[in-house]
């Protein structure tokens, strides 16, 4: 899980790159890691079948909530009727046990509630964890005082069981993915703060921060214009391995049963009931378990390039000694 | 006060104060709640009567605040409950009554916590072991192509959902293979053989899936202290690579490890309930998942505390074995 490898130092708060080094840096960074464009190329792929499932389930003809009884055998317990678990020409991916209901486009209808929860709980995060952390660092002491406790506690708690909690009180009526990812969105956001306010107030410091105060800049106009560009990379870093854990804790919760219900699809929601129809219909937890596993380690991938993009000393530390060829070798230039 | 017993005492007070604080913010967002915890508790087809009784019953009229100190007294000092005809008697630490059952939170959270202490000291064993040796492996073979498969292994293992991991393994071993029968919680003090077989496959899933972040720390902090001055002197003086590897360069990794096991204590319980609903296991996260479910609030709310309770002992606890582990730590 990814927010395991952000604990791990990994990815340290002192990164005090100001990265002024731009866009154009990051992309020729980037460009040159054959693992990480190859993700990225999975990613937009990905994207893109979530943007266009209308299309695609119009394309085959079908939705992913219609129930099609005579699909399936109900005599055994509602196995799908035909070899590979019912798949034809009408339904590609087959149809769902007991319901019928078209495996393909609950599939692709799944990929837009995974990324699209995911994406939305990330920018919840980002921004409650910008704004407390650069409110920690230029507020009074007893502000960063009060907000650091507070980002503590919130770090503290584990996610998966404050979300699965939380999901116990609120209204149903609430349209079920907008909750879950505001849920994932309200409680995750502690390291983003922590990271924003240590980098904050090292910029804090620079020359051309003090500038702006000396000439009379508001806090608000220096928070915007000075120190926002200064605290994208670290934040942009964390984010882009948040996303895939996001990913994760939501397909965690609707397999609970807690998150996405049905009949809204969702890749974790789908393994629910797997088990039990591996034989009859295999791909239906090969599916959505391999569609998870793919999107989660793309994005990991994706992140990782991305952190070795913008921060390339944090790269090269982790890469200390590689290779025992060029240490001897070196060695052996030492005594020579 | 200074030194080392200034520092557990300082952790200690710290600790409490932070426990508090989440009891607090806890009961408040739980108890605040938009939802009607009475019309739920009541069911859909009460009468306006019935649900105002049944908040009568539960002191939901009382002020929140009012509410969280009785809960405090009965956290501390114990609290009577009367269940309609009979009153209930809930001794310290007591965590109220569930809505459900009438239950004692505490009580049920006593008789689930073997099933998930196993669960997470098992795995946390297996991942221990299996995470640091494939970090000392791959820093060994660093460079190497056995190197590069374990790291594409590694990574493979954080990218999979715990979920996926365990029906994967629960399938292909319990039912294509038939090595193992399908994991049925056995007590440790019934039957320790049977206890450990029926918890092979769950602390593997756990394991495996959290032993892939460990790999990864281990590797690089042993890495960094390879490229060190007093790894060149020990090569200088010929000492042999495997113990250079095997005993200098691990001592590095031991305080990021025990960091980073705190840490991962949070998340472990999070897949423990994962695990726990998989396998059928009858432990806190089951129990936890169906209090959500039936909208069990002081169930939900207990469990969050004695996890919370946890989690943050766990951090205090690595706290001062980070500082034992690694003396250039300054303590504050």
């Amino acid at each position: 899980m990814s927010e395991v490898l952000l604990a791990t130092g990994a990815i340290g708060t002192d990164t005090s790159v100001p990265a002024a080094s731009g866009v154009r840096q990051f992309w020729r960074r980037l460009r040159t890691q054959r693992a990480a464009l190859v993700a990225a190329g999975v990613v937009a792929l990905l994207v893109l079948v979530a943007l266009a499932a209308p299309l695609l389930t119009a394309l085959e003809g079908q939705d992913p909530t219609t129930y099609h009884p005579s699909l399936v055998d109900s005599a055994r317990g509602g196995v799908p009727i035909g070899p590979l678990g019912g798949i034809s020409g009408d339904h590609w991916l087959g149809v769902e046990p007991q319901t019928g209901r078209d495996l393909f486009a609950r599939l692709t209808y799944g990929a837009r509630v995974s990324l699209g929860v995911a994406l939305a709980a990330t920018v919840v995060q980002v921004a409650i964890g910008i704004t407390l952390g650069v409110a920690a660092a230029l507020g009074k002491r007893w502000v960063d005082q009060l907000l650091s406790r507070f980002t503590d506690i919130i770090v503290a708690m584990p996610l998966m069981i404050m979300s699965l909690a939380l999901l116990a009180i609120v209204p149903s009526s609430f349209p079920r993915p907008v909750l879950v990812a505001l849920v994932i969105g309200l409680i995750g956001w502690g390291n983003i703060a922590r990271i924003v306010r240590a980098q904050t107030l090292t910029l804090k410091e620079l020359d051309h921060v003090s500038a702006a105060r000396l000439s009379g800049w508001g806090t608000w106009s220096i928070a915007r214009r000075e120190l926002l560009p200064g605290i994208a990379a670290p934040v942009i870093t964390y984010a882009a391995l948040l996303v895939p854990s996001n990913i994760t804790v939501e397909a965690a919760l609707s397999f609970l049963g807690v998150g996405v219900k049905p009949p809204t699809p969702s890749w974790g929601q789908m393994l629910t009931a797997a088990d039990v129809w591996y034989q009859a219909a295999p791909q239906y937890l090969l599916l959505p378990a391999g569609a998870l596993f793919v999107t989660v380690f793309a994005l990991t991938v994706l992140g990782d390039g991305v952190r070795t993009a913008l921060d390339p000393r944090a790269a090269s530390r982790l890469r200390v000694g590689t290779g025992r060829r060029r240490e001897s070798k070196a060695a052996e230039g030492g005594r020579a | 006060m200074n030194g080392f017993t200034g520092f557990v005492l300082r952790r200690t007070v710290g600790t409490a104060v932070t426990l508090l604080a989440i009891s607090v913010i806890v009961y408040v967002v739980f108890y605040a709640t938009p939802g009607n915890v009475a019309q739920i508790t009541c069911g859909p087809r009460c009468s306006p009567e019935q649900v105002h009784q049944v908040a009568r019953q539960l002191n939901l009229d009382d002020p929140l605040f009012l509410r969280y100190w009785h809960f405090l007294q009965g956290l501390v000092a114990g609290q009577d409950y009367s269940t309609g005809t009979s009153v209930q008697h809930c001794s310290a630490p007591c965590l109220g009554l569930s809505y459900q059952s009438d239950q004692q939170v505490t009580q049920l959270i006593w008789a689930k916590l073997p099933v998930s202490l196993s669960l997470v000291a098992g795995a946390m064993v297996l991942w221990l072991l299996l995470g640091v040796g494939t970090g000392v492996l791959s820093a060994w073979r660093r460079g190497r192509f056995s190197e590069r498969v374990l790291t594409g292994v590694t990574l493979a293992g954080t990218a999979t959902p715990v979920f996926v991991i365990g029906l994967v393994l629960m399938i292909v071993v319990c039912g294509e293979l038939r090595l193992l029968p399908f994991p049925q919680y056995v007590a440790l003090t019934d039957d320790p053989e049977q206890w450990a077989w029926n918890l092979l496959l769950p602390w593997l899933s756990l394991a495996l899936i959290e032993a892939a972040a460990f790999a990864r720390l281990t590797r690089a902090s042993m890495l960094e202290t390879l490229a060190e001055d007093h790894i060149r002197t020990f090569r200088a003086y010929g000492v042999g690579e495997r113990s250079i590897v095997g005993r200098h360069a691990l001592r590095g990794a031991f305080a990021p490890v025990i960091a980073l096991n705190a840490n991962n204590v949070g998340s472990a319980i999070g897949g423990a309930v994962l695990t726990e609903t998989l396998f059928g296991l009858p432990g806190i996260g089951q129990e936890l998942v169906h209090a959500v479910n039936v909208v069990d609030l002081p169930v939900v709310v207990g469990m969050v505390l004695v996890i919370g309770f946890f989690v943050v002992l766990a951090n205090a606890v690595a706290d001062v074995l980070y500082a034992v582990a690694d003396r250039r730590v300054v303590l504050t």
